[in-house]
């Protein structure tokens, strides 16, 4: 197993600049999910740690060894790519022993052989293996590719957004199958995903990245409780999370657009925090504000049903808060509801440098 | 409601009508210029009718057939003929695969490249026998010269009865190699480039990935273009007519060409028919087999 170091590294393809100085480390046998919206740069980096991209600048190393200019052959780094790219006109049982039987150093037909099957009895494919690809679900063809990977005990398991192909209940089973996967290999793994659900029930830890840039580097819930800045806030987390201009006035808080004001020694923030500029975007996640009770009152604009609770949208003066309430909540549209935030939770960005306050 | 199925009907045979009279042109063309004369063809082969003479058409069985199998010369055109297209065909399959697989890669100039290799295929065979006899003369030809000026001997090409052949065959490589080149091309920038990524994931060398990835995704087209290529080899009458006559002696008389001097020089047209039958029965022969080939690698 072994550990990824991305220094500084820099990609331009043509005047598109891909890569603006990512500095990315993954420790060995952890779960690091790279989280971005389309066109953040998460493939490139990918492949930039396979090899299959070189850096303009910066440098790569894998288990301290510097890559650059070193062959993907020769970096034995698994990826699983978006779209599997099984090789069309082999069986899966020829797809699986494909690495084994490329390799510089023969593996003996019987050693492939006991590989795949203990390969294929993990994943669930031992019934596939006399199939050609086309034969497969999208479900069937990802476990292949996942199995390519396996078989040969690469250094590290690289995944461009594998499960993005897969229907919702499929993706599921597979997410818990990935992670149990990854603990029993004890593997390091760099999974690339724009599915922020994913990366948070995936990931030991999250990196966010926009425009070739890294925004934030932290444990799931270090980067959905106190995301570093309003693209991470927003990025991460459905609903999205209410954020609000607001402005200290001496000893209130006050929301013109909402209408409303807050006495500042309500909020926990504002004790423990100094040097706040006056202008300021408050931020709440929609669980975080409780309807039905408190002296504030909006009226219900919209009721989203999900099945296992509701998103609700109130209107208050000139903004519309997202707020998630449980299913059991019976809200009709039209009717004045008071509402609370949990102050406690509240955080604040700058609206000029858009960084996490405190 | 009846009038309305009946409106259809109407409009149904219009319709149909209207594919008759698209198509017609061709099919009379066809039945006139092929099915015709190959019907009228296959009648003649069993008589003794030579267009030369008006004689009476007298029905002589398979006369004609028995006495051209049993042709010893027959035989050693058809050898000839085989000789040619295998030397020539097996060249062109090579080189014409080598050149896709260097052309395969983009770089600057790519499209002037591959539009200068094709010209030859585009010439006419006579235009191409004409000037490569020119080149090719003993004499005054560009070739010898070339020669001549570092120190070699000047050779017979087209004169030489162990080299004429090979001549013919270098010529008939010169104008379809491109051809081969192109099919393969084709085939080969089809594979997507993904694959290849992949193969370089899983630590594959560029021999590996050629034998496992190259090879059996573009080995239908080149079949193809090999077969296309077989079955006009076989038939080389223009470059042969052209440069050589079918000698010296008759060393690269091949089938077409002995063939064309039955029929038109000798003027047994019975005969003759009977021979182009069974060359076409031995050319749809040798396609089925490629063909068949061509199915079994699909399913293997």
């Amino acid at each position: 197993m072994a550990e990824i170091v991305l220094e500084n590294v820099v990609k331009n393809f043509g005047k598109v600049r891909a890569l603006r100085g990512v500095t990315v480390e993954v420790k060995d046998g952890e779960f690091l999910v790279l989280l971005g919206p389309t066109g953040a740069g998460k493939t490139t980096t990918l492949r930039i740690v396979s090899g299959l991209e070189e850096p303009d600048e910066g440098k790569v190393y894998i288990d301290g060894q510097l890559m650059n200019g070193v062959a993907p052959r020769d970096r034995n780094c698994a990826f699983v790519f978006q779209n599997y790219i099984l090789y069309p006109h082999m069986t899966v049982y020829d797809n699986l022993a494909f690495p084994l039987r490329s390799k510089l150093w023969r593996v003996e037909e019987d050693e492939i052989r006991r590989r795949i099957e203990r390969v294929a009895r993990v994943l669930k494919i031992e019934h596939l293996l006399r199939r050609k690809p086309d034969k497969l679900s999208g479900g069937e063809q990802q476990r292949v590719a996942l199995g390519r990977a396996m078989v040969r005990n690469p250094r590290v398991f690289l995944m461009d957004e594998p499960l993005s192909n897969l229907d919702a209940k499929l993706r599921e089973e597979m997410r818990v199958e990935l992670k149990s996967l990854q603990k029993n290999l004890q593997a390091t793994f760099f999974f690339v995903t724009h599915d922020h659900v994913e990366a948070m029930t995936l990931g030991d830890r999250v990196v966010v990245l926009n425009q070739g840039s890294v925004m934030q580097v932290g444990a799931p819930e270090v980067v959905y409780s106190r995301p570093a800045n309003l693209f991470v806030a927003r990025f991460v987390g459905t609903p999205e999370i209410n954020l609000i201009p607001a402005e200290v006035m001496g000893e209130t808080l006050r929301c013109k657009t909402m209408g409303t004001t807050w006495k500042l020694s309500e909020i926990p923030f504002f004790q423990e925090v100094r040097n706040i500029p006056s202008r300021v975007f408050m931020g709440i996640r929609p669980e975080d504000i409780l309807l039905g009770q408190g002296d504030k009152f909006g009226e219900v604009y919209l009721v989203e049903d999900l099945g296992v609770d509701k998103v609700i949208r109130v209107k208050t003066d000139h903004t519309i808060l997202r707020v998630r309430a449980s299913q059991e909540a019976q809200f009709a549209v039209g009717e004045r509801v008071p509402y609370l935030f949990r102050t406690e939770k509240l955080i604040f960005f700058d609206p000029v440098t858009e960084k996490l306050l405190g | 409601m009846k009038k309305d199925t009946g409106g259809m009907y109407q409009k149904a045979l219009a319709e149909y009508r209207l594919k008759i009279y698209f198509l017609a042109p061709t099919l009379l063309v066809l039945i006139v210029m092929n099915v015709f004369p190959l019907i009228w063809s296959l009648g003649l082969s069993f008589t003794n009718y030579s267009s030369l003479m008006s004689k009476r058409i007298a029905w002589v069985g398979f006369t004609n057939y028995s006495r051209i199998l049993s042709d010893p010369f027959i035989w050693k055109y058809f050898q000839t003929t085989a000789r040619f297209v295998i030397i020539a065909v097996g060249i062109e399959f090579l080189l014409g695969f080598g050149l896709a697989l260097l052309l395969k890669e983009q770089f600057r100039g790519w499209g002037l490249v591959t539009t200068l290799i094709l010209i030859p295929m585009m010439l006419s065979p006579v235009v191409v026998g004409l000037f490569w006899t020119f080149i090719m003369d003993a004499n005054f030809g560009l070739l010898n010269f070339l020669l001549g000026l570092l120190g070699f001997k000047k050779i017979l090409w087209l004169t030489n009865p162990h080299l004429a052949l090979y001549s013919v065959a270098m010529v008939d490589i010169w104008m379809w190699t491109p051809f081969i080149m192109l099919i393969s091309l084709t085939g080969l920038l089809a594979i997507p480039q993904s694959l290849y990524e992949a193969a370089d994931i899983d630590m594959a060398s560029w021999w590996f990935k050629f034998r496992k990835i190259t090879l059996p995704l573009v080995s239908p087209l080149l079949v193809l273009a090999v077969l296309f290529r077989v079955i006009d080899a076989f038939k080389m009458f223009d470059l042969v007519f052209i440069m050589t006559g079918g000698g010296p002696g008759d060393v690269t008389e091949t089938i077409s060409m002995s063939l064309y001097r039955l029929a038109f020089n000798k003027f047994k047209t019975g005969e003759s028919c009977a021979m182009a039958y069974i060359i076409l029965i031995l050319i749809i022969a040798l396609s089925n087999l490629l063909i068949r080939w061509i199915h079994r690698t699909k399913t293997a």
